[in-house]
């Protein structure tokens, strides 16, 4: 166990830069900032017309790449729940929150703070500070995740 | 055409980075919230990773124009807001309900089974439902 932790961080950190090359290409190469709830949700509540193709590209991508990665992965488990009380709920408030936030993990996460954006910082202390009140409550206190 | 490849290019490389750090794995994104139970920094790293490229795309903006042409974003507003906090927090809730937050969401669903496509439409109904809320909210407390 204990040597499966530093290999787990080493992936994270290889993710991670994959991740911010992700949204290098599409500030770079589009001028335009990598957030993923912006990006769907514009599809969604049709705010996005006017770049519907590259929403869609880009959704496409993140899509199919991990359908190409799985087969070299061995125990891919996402280990989600089966709540289904608690995906709808979750599902919801994820839905809701991101886009009365203007952004999520990608947007206010990774491309706010990399720019020193106030805004970013802010929501990201607090969807961290919700998110680690709601496992307590929900995983320590009420038993039900 | 060139803007759809970029688009394809950079989704793409986004998918990979979120399987390969493990973040569509629902139990590493608890894990790091979940600061009174087994902590799991894996999900610092992720960001830390992310954040060194990104930043350097941000400093590389300054006095260029997009690959594609047009304008690069607006500096960020400094004003924060009702709205901010509240969606923010909101979000938080449902990342720590399920461990889902949009990115990973979508790039989960090939291989996640039947409880990510749960999660997917839930999300975008709650995304669809935003607008409405939000006009809800700003007549009820006005935002500023």
């Amino acid at each position: 166990m204990l040597n499966a932790i530093p290999t787990d961080w080493l992936f994270g950190l290889g993710g991670g830069l994959l991740i911010g090359l992700g949204g290098a290409v599409f500030l770079l190469g589009n001028g335009r900032v990598m957030g993923a709830s912006g990006i769907i949700g514009g599809l969604v509540d049709g705010s996005g017309k006017s770049n519907l193709v590259e929403r869609l590209a880009f959704l496409a991508g993140v899509f199919l790449v991990p359908v190409l990665l799985y087969p070299m992965f061995s125990e891919v488990n996402t280990h989600a729940t089966t709540n289904i009380a608690v995906l709808i709920a979750a599902g919801l408030c994820v839905g809701v929150g991101t886009r009365l936030a203007n952004g999520c993990t990608s947007g206010h996460g990774v491309c706010g703070i990399s720019r020193l954006s106030l805004r970013g910082m802010v929501a990201t202390v607090f969807y961290i500070m919700a998110g680690g009140l709601t496992v307590v409550l929900f995983r320590h206190i009420l038993g039900v995740i | 055409m060139m803007r759809s490849l970029l688009a394809l290019l950079s989704g793409g490389l986004f998918g990979a980075g979120l399987f390969i750090s493990g973040m569509t794995d629902t139990s590493k994104v608890q894990g790091w919230l979940d600061v009174f139970g087994n902590w799991d920094p894996t999900l610092a790293f992720v960001m830390g990773g992310a954040i060194v490229p990104m930043a350097i795309a941000w400093l590389f903006t300054t006095g260029r124009k997009p690959i594609v042409g047009g304008e690069f974003p607006a500096p960020p507003e400094p004003k924060l807001g009702r709205n901010l906090v509240l969606g923010s927090v909101l979000f938080g809730a449902g990342w720590g309900l399920a461990g889902l937050c949009p990115g990973p969401a979508v790039a989960s669903l090939s291989y996640g089974g039947w409880p990510h496509w749960v999660f997917f439409a839930a999300m975008l109904t709650g995304m669809a439902l935003a607008p409405m809320a939000r006009a809800q909210l700003d007549s009820a407390i006005p935002a500023e």
